[in-house]
């Protein structure tokens, strides 16, 4: 069925080889020109009315960012995820929360954690979870969580770490001798 | 530990544009008058804390200090997953009550602060605001690993990892997260402190008012309240 | 009545008694309570601690004079209500102000409390205490009507305005009592009596899941201790004018744990199995069931 709806599209749209992750799970990757009236197509005649989440993912290497939104159509019980993929500089998306109101709240979102801004959508430059953050935005992947944290919050010392794996040997079964490095 | 990029450098430099309800504009009275207001001076009283002297004879603060830990009121303020480890301390299985320990709505009328688990830095703003809202004496208690060095939240952006260091903490229960049996162990160790007048939280934070705002205000960007909130 | 210097003592000897009594109730009814869910409950001497640590509180801050006020207006009412009303009919020591016109000053300090809690929470500034205080005028208001309605019934009754009297018609036996003579005015004298006593299901106005926790939101340390005295002395001043007016009044203390313990538990029996009235539902409860039965009663007599 899946098969079926993505050879349709095929005829009108740009899509990439899809990617069928389980009966009812496919991956898509779009143009991004396309996207709106490849997601109006989907919302209104092909059933799929129900807008399951809009995320992004880094690829730094790339210079790319992926927005994945994904669809689903409770009817038939499918689920079609589209990628599009943008620019990481001066990343800026479509505005869909004309077609679903949810969207908006995702569009803030992305734009305080991954700085992807969404011009038109409604309160997007408002805070949504951060408050007072003037750093980069966290999710990017050129972040790093920790040498902030580190320059950030003060230590206490004493903290250890083991490796879990070798803790619970050693104190499970004391008798026992490591194993010998080879 | 986790490898991470030394050369990666946090962006200090940007203030936090102060938010557009709090900065200072003209306006308009329902009856014509046009009036200048600055939220941050007219709201609020910005007089730091005092230092609260004990009472003059040692028999009365001890009496006192016996009466304060065998009634002590609880902030309902929950941060964290603690907050769910606090809950079944009312109910009667742990029933904390046995121990004069009451849960209070509001922060005027409580004595103990629960720092229930990790605060972000959202958290911490009204943790604070909560903290100064309370009478002296007050006492806060940290739970959990996460208040005391960060816990599974060490690596975070926005997790402070030494609550000490921004509220004058009296205790702590260590765990992830402490057990309410755990918790009630706590209680009366934290009551033998009270009762041997070693509880004076209040007044080293009054003390130390400058040091705890300095590193309040250092990870707190969007300072928008008062220094001292009464 | 002739007025004797030493009546003074023995008001304040009652006044004594019956705060401890109140507060030692009170935990005794929160422990009965707390047993009922399966709780070993607070020690029974729980408030006279949590009232000295209020005490014992090293800051306080203020929001203007009626925040003062407020608390030692509402103590007022409470201790008003109590001197002015015989504690223990034929007592000469418990007599206290009684005089021939007290049920309408009774009336008035009924209220009094409840105004001057409204003035100084009001003044504190708290959303809460000014919600709180809009919904717990209305409702004793409201409460207040059946109650009035029953106390002319009794007057026209008794033919007096006199606790002293009205007790005194009570006495010899059991069905004697205004609650056999004129069982229609303590109908609705304990409808209002259940509403005006702050528990559920009347107590939207303190509601501490919604907006925690109504009038003293702002109230703390002296404040708090005032009003908590005020909180178990007013109900058992409140309860002891029902007591006198329709069950017989009491002849000695004893007499009067007994009745005022019994008279307590109906409100908190009627509250642990009721859910908690809105204020537009209190209204309409009293106007529904307390108003017609307090004409009922004034026709009937």
């Amino acid at each position: 069925m899946m098969k079926d709806l993505i050879a349709k599209l095929k005829k009108h749209y740009k899509l990439t080889e899809p990617d069928y992750r389980r009966a009812d799970l496919t991956f898509v990757t779009a143009q991004k020109d396309e996207l709106r009236s490849l997601l109006i197509a989907l919302r209104d005649i092909e059933g799929f009315t129900h807008l399951v989440l809009l995320t992004a993912v880094d690829w730094l290497e790339e210079g790319l960012f992926q927005l994945t939104y994904m669809l689903n159509n409770r009817a038939a019980n499918r689920t079609l995820a589209l990628r599009v993929m943008i620019p990481r500089a001066n990343a800026v998306g479509d505005t869909i929360h004309d077609l679903w109101p949810t969207a908006e709240t995702y569009q803030r979102e992305l734009r305080e954690m991954f700085g992807i801004d969404f011009p038109g959508s409604p309160r997007v430059n408002d805070e949504f979870i951060l408050e007072g953050w003037t750093d980069m935005p966290p999710y990017r992947r050129d972040f790093d969580s920790l040498a902030y944290s580190l320059q950030t919050y003060r230590e206490r010392p004493g903290r250890v770490t083991h490796d879990p794996r070798e803790h619970m040997k050693k104190a499970l079964y004391p008798d026992q001798k490591p194993e010998a490095a080879k | 530990m986790k490898h991470f990029d030394p050369t990666f450098k946090k962006d200090t430099e940007k203030e936090f544009p102060l938010r557009e309800e709090m900065r200072p504009r003209t306006v308009e009275t329902p009856d014509g008058q046009t009036i200048e207001i600055e939220p941050l001076k007219d709201y609020f009283c910005e007089a730091p804390p005092k230092v609260h002297p004990k009472a003059y004879s040692k028999i009365v603060e001890d009496f006192y200090n016996w009466a304060r830990a065998e009634s002590l009121w609880i902030l309902g303020f929950g941060t964290g997953c603690g907050a769910i480890e606090m809950r079944p301390l009312m109910t009667p299985r742990f029933d904390a009550y046995r121990w004069g320990i009451q849960w209070r709505p509001t922060p005027r009328q409580s004595n103990l602060l629960m720092i229930s688990g990790y605060l972000s830095i959202k958290t911490l703003k009204r943790a604070i605001r909560a903290y100064e809202q309370m009478q002296q004496p007050k006492y806060v208690v940290g739970l959990g690993s996460c208040t005391i060095n960060g816990g599974m939240y060490w690596d975070s952006y926005n997790t402070i990892k030494r609550l000490d260091d921004y509220l004058p903490v009296d205790m702590y229960i260590a765990g992830c997260m402490p057990r309410p049996e755990a918790l009630l162990a706590g209680f009366v160790a934290l009551k033998k402190i009270i009762k041997a007048g070693k509880a004076e939280g209040a007044n080293l934070y009054a003390e130390n008012f400058a040091q705890y705002k300095a590193n309040q205000k250092a990870v707190i960007k969007d300072w928008d309240m008062p220094d001292y909130s009464w | 009545m002739s007025f004797e210097w030493i009546q003074i003592a023995w008001a304040l000897l009652t006044l004594f008694i019956v705060i401890n009594y109140g507060l030692i109730m009170t935990a005794v009814i929160q422990k009965i309570g707390a047993r009922v869910g399966g709780r070993y409950g607070i020690p029974v001497w729980q408030n006279y601690i949590d009232l000295i640590k209020n005490f014992s509180l090293r800051s306080k801050i203020h929001h203007g004079v009626m925040f003062y006020l407020g608390p030692v207006f509402r103590l007022t009412g409470g201790i008003g209500l109590l001197l002015f009303v015989p504690t223990i009919y034929g007592s000469v020591m418990h007599q206290n102000f009684s005089y021939s016109g007290d049920l309408i000053l009774a009336l008035y300090f009924v209220f009094f409390g409840t105004l001057g809690m409204a003035l100084g929470a009001g003044e504190s500034g708290h959303p809460h205490a000014a919600i709180g205080v809009s919904r717990g005028l209305s409702q004793v208001t409201m409460a207040e009507l059946p109650l009035a309605l029953a106390v002319y019934s009794m007057t026209l009754q008794y033919g007096t305005l006199n606790i002293t009297d009205i007790v005194a018609a009570q006495q010899g036996s059991i069905f004697n009592w205004t609650l056999f003579t004129n069982p229609l005015a303590t109908t609705a004298a304990m409808i209002a009596f259940v509403g005006t006593m702050m528990r559920s299901p009347f107590d939207v106005v303190l509601a501490p899941q919604e907006i925690p926790i109504g009038p003293p939101t702002e109230y703390h340390s002296a404040y708090l201790a005032l009003m908590q005295t005020n909180r178990v002395l007013y109900p058992i001043a409140k309860t002891v004018i029902f007591m006198n007016l329709f069950f017989g009044g009491a002849t000695n203390w004893f007499e009067f744990a007994i009745k005022i313990f019994a008279l307590y538990m109906v409100s908190v029996v009627v509250g642990v199995v009721h859910p908690r009235f809105r204020v537009e539902q209190s209204i309409g409860f009293f106007l529904k069931w307390g108003l017609p039965v307090g004409v009922l009663s004034i026709l009937v007599v």
